[in-house]
């Protein structure tokens, strides 16, 4: 299939697809908005579907081609289909968002994270052909490492919900390049797995919204040890 | 064919609860399906003890006896749910005029957990273990108070985190198969192609796997959200959730084991031993200090978690036998505390520990379940808990592992008087002792009844092909 480029050129532009997404995962960290956090996840899903189709082109293989396309449409279009029917103020109402920690502090526990990931991998990176995993394998398990920060330090639902959907994605990306011939149907199974997680987090969501008042829920803290208790249930 | 008919069964009731939205039909086919699941999961046991597998689908639905053992746990369990929620919810809830969503969600959540022992293929357990979290969510969150949303919030966040780590676990799982060039992504296949995976992989793929489903386990550090969800959930859940729901898991965790013995290099026991103890400690100690019953029955399911997950580390069949008797004991038992503590429950309604002593006056049924099961639960004897233990102890003995055992055995005796002190001032704590004017619903005194029976049996009597079945199991372990 690569009669068009060299598969240098291919190799390349995987290598910049996997920069782009590793800043997409520092930017969900950090932005300030709720819709800019949802923009960012489109962006970086997009760019997990085109380096799924590079390494296609890169490896020959139909399947990863296909499991691109598959990103392409479950991700960008189908999950904010999802939210925006489900939590449509809680998004397009233009809102500032806070963070637990400051953004430069933030940035640079993110950066902490990005190296660790690097060296935690190198030992997976030993053996021959891993010029691609190369890119892959470290930038995918940053991707969830960063997901997982940003569980830790957001505190509003949706921007949570971004961070475990950006975790997904960190595996994903580590996977296409490792676990290339995965089944089809497994890949298809995940796919609508994601779709059925939007839809129950956004409905929970909804729920808290209704019943609490807010979606800040980070400020639901009323359980631990030694607290009093609420009648019912 | 019986596989098949397990699994449609939940998916079919939960259909009709849909279809319907009608909670006297959504009760009813709840009720028929999990007994005809139970039944049925008893005739996969008779199958797995003759021919030692059943097959549906090869590499994909299939059943040994390790699964045959979950899937028996399963359906036990959603027999005494199912029949407890009938007159609980009924009496409980805020929310009636949504029953049927509950039973909705009720019989996908069995169905999902159903799956996970059946399939043999890891990604696709993986999108099981996923969808338990997704169908018990709105159960958790039930009752839309705040308490139990916000426990409902914490599950999900959690374990869906723990998810996301465990599916790239997975995929490395996945890659480490391909390179020792095995071809066939089941339990069996990565057995067989375990010698040849490159340690690297492996271990990084088993530590991905127990850090994210660890989470889903309750293991230590990663409970949080555990006695949250556990308290808040509506009882029955509850019995689900901390019987059943953690075991499942940990069964996927158990799976890895025959792998990782049979790399050669790796020491994963001991990440088991270590993991086990640090939880079994851990809850321990946040045993003494709870206030609420159902807090209490939640940190002594991460106790037990820890207990299986150890006994699973120490390495002979006798160990792994007791791992899965614990594991068995622990469900029956477990149940049985979540209803006895949605009994005291109803009677007091209330969920503080001081606000209910007395509780052998003012509703016998109640008071004398809840000391029953913190009897059987902390591991007295003559019950099964402490029967299981003491095959774990004995494993442990005779592989010489003293400073672990020491370790477990100090840890389940502070959890044992933990568990009674606050049993002991429950029930017969000087309270108010005005007979509570509430009679419990017969359905809910009923699975009280049964799952009391099984809690008490268990305890004197182990079924030969009970006793069969969890041998295969630890030997499929042992491999």
């Amino acid at each position: 299939m690569s009669l068009f480029v060299s598969n240098d050129v291919v190799g390349s532009l995987n290598t910049l697809a996997g920069g782009l997404f590793l800043l997409c995962a520092f930017g969900i960290v950090t932005m300030r908005q709720v819709k800019g956090c949802l923009q960012l996840f489109i962006v970086q899903s997009v760019l997990l579907a085109a380096s799924a189709v590079l390494l296609g082109v890169l490896f020959d293989s139909w399947h990863l081609l296909a499991v691109g396309m598959v990103n392409l449409i479950a991700k960008p279009i189908v999950i904010p289909w999802i939210l925006r029917r489900t939590l449509h103020e809680e998004i397009y109402t233009r809102r500032e968002i806070d963070q637990v920690v400051n953004i430069p502090t933030s940035l640079l526990a993110a950066l902490a994270l990005v190296i660790l990931s690097y060296f935690l991998t190198l030992p997976l990176l030993q053996d021959a052909g891993a010029e691609i995993r190369g890119v892959n394998v470290p930038i995918g398990f940053a991707g969830l490492f960063l997901g997982a920060f940003t569980l830790a330090v957001r505190r509003e639902a949706v921007p949570l919900l971004i961070g475990v959907l950006a975790m997904e994605n960190g595996a994903f990306f580590a996977g296409i390049a490792i676990a290339r011939d995965l089944p089809f149907i497994v890949e298809l199974a995940i796919a609508s797995d994601g779709l059925i997680l939007v839809f129950v987090v956004g409905v929970l969501t909804r729920a808290i919204h209704k019943h609490v008042g807010s979606t800040d829920v980070g400020a639901l803290a009323a359980l631990k040890e030694g607290s009093g208790e609420e009648p019912g249930s | 064919m019986t596989l098949f008919a397990v699994l449609a069964l939940p998916l079919l009731a939960a259909v009709v609860c849909w279809a319907t939205r009608d909670r006297r039909v959504a009760l009813a086919s709840t009720l028929v399906s999990s007994l005809a699941v139970f039944a049925l999961t008893l005739e996969v046991m008779f199958s797995v003890l003759a021919d030692g597998q059943v097959t549906a689908i090869a590499n994909a639905v299939a059943a040994d006896a390790l699964s045959a053992l979950m899937l028996l746990l399963i359906a036990v369990v959603g027999v005494t749910a199912a029949f407890f929620s009938w007159g609980y919810m009924e009496r409980m809830s805020n929310e009636s005029g949504r029953l049927w969503f509950y039973y909705f969600n009720f019989n996908l959540f069995v169905f999902s957990m159903l799956a996970i022992p059946v399939l043999v293929e890891p990604t696709l357990v993986w999108i099981f273990v996923e969808l338990t979290t997704l169908c018990s969510a709105m159960l958790v969150g039930f009752e839309n108070t705040r308490a139990a949303l916000e426990a409902a919030w914490k599950y999900v966040t959690l374990s869906l985190m723990g998810a996301a780590i465990a599916l790239l676990g997975f995929l490395v799982l996945f890659a480490a198969m391909q390179a020792a060039g095995g071809d066939v992504y089941t339990w069996e296949g990565l057995v067989t192609a375990a010698p040849r995976m490159p340690p690297a992989l492996l271990q990084t793929a088993f530590l991905l796997i127990l850090v994210g489903f660890g989470t889903k386990v309750g293991l230590v550090p990663l409970h949080t959200w555990l006695p949250d969800a556990h308290s808040q959930a509506p009882s029955p859940v509850c019995a689900i959730l901390s019987g059943v729901e953690t075991t499942a898991v940990l069964y996927v965790i158990l799976r890895m084991l025959p792998v990782l013995n049979g790399a050669p290099g790796l020491d994963a026991e001991l990440w088991f031993v270590a993991f086990g103890l640090v939880s079994v400690g851990t809850a321990a100690l946040l045993l003494i200090q709870v206030r609420d019953y159902k807090r209490m029955f939640a940190y002594s399911t991460v106790e037990h978690m820890g207990i299986i997950l150890m006994a699973a580390g120490l390495g002979s069949a006798a160990a792994h036998y007791g791992a899965l008797y614990q594991a068995l004991t622990h469900t029956l038992t477990k149940s049985f505390c979540f209803y006895a503590a949605g009994s005291a429950l109803l009677a007091t309604g209330s969920r503080e520990i001081g606000a209910v002593r007395g509780l052998i006056r003012r509703s016998p049924a109640a008071g004398a379940a809840v000391l029953l099961g913190g009897l059987a639960i902390a591991g007295a004897p003559p019950f099964a808990v402490f029967l299981s233990e003491f095959s774990i102890f004995r494993a442990g003995l005779a592989e010489g592992r003293y400073v672990a055992i020491g370790l477990l055995v100090l840890f389940i005796a502070i959890g044992f008087f933990a568990v009674l002190f606050h049993v002991n001032r429950m029930v017969f704590g000087k309270g108010p002792g005005v007979p509570s004017a509430v009679r419990l619903p017969a359905s809910c005194t009923g699975a009280l009844a049964v799952a009391g029976v099984l809690v008490v049996a268990s305890g004197l009597y182990l079924p030969a092909p009970l006793h069969d079945l969890l041998q295969r199991a630890a030997a499929a372990m042992t491999r």
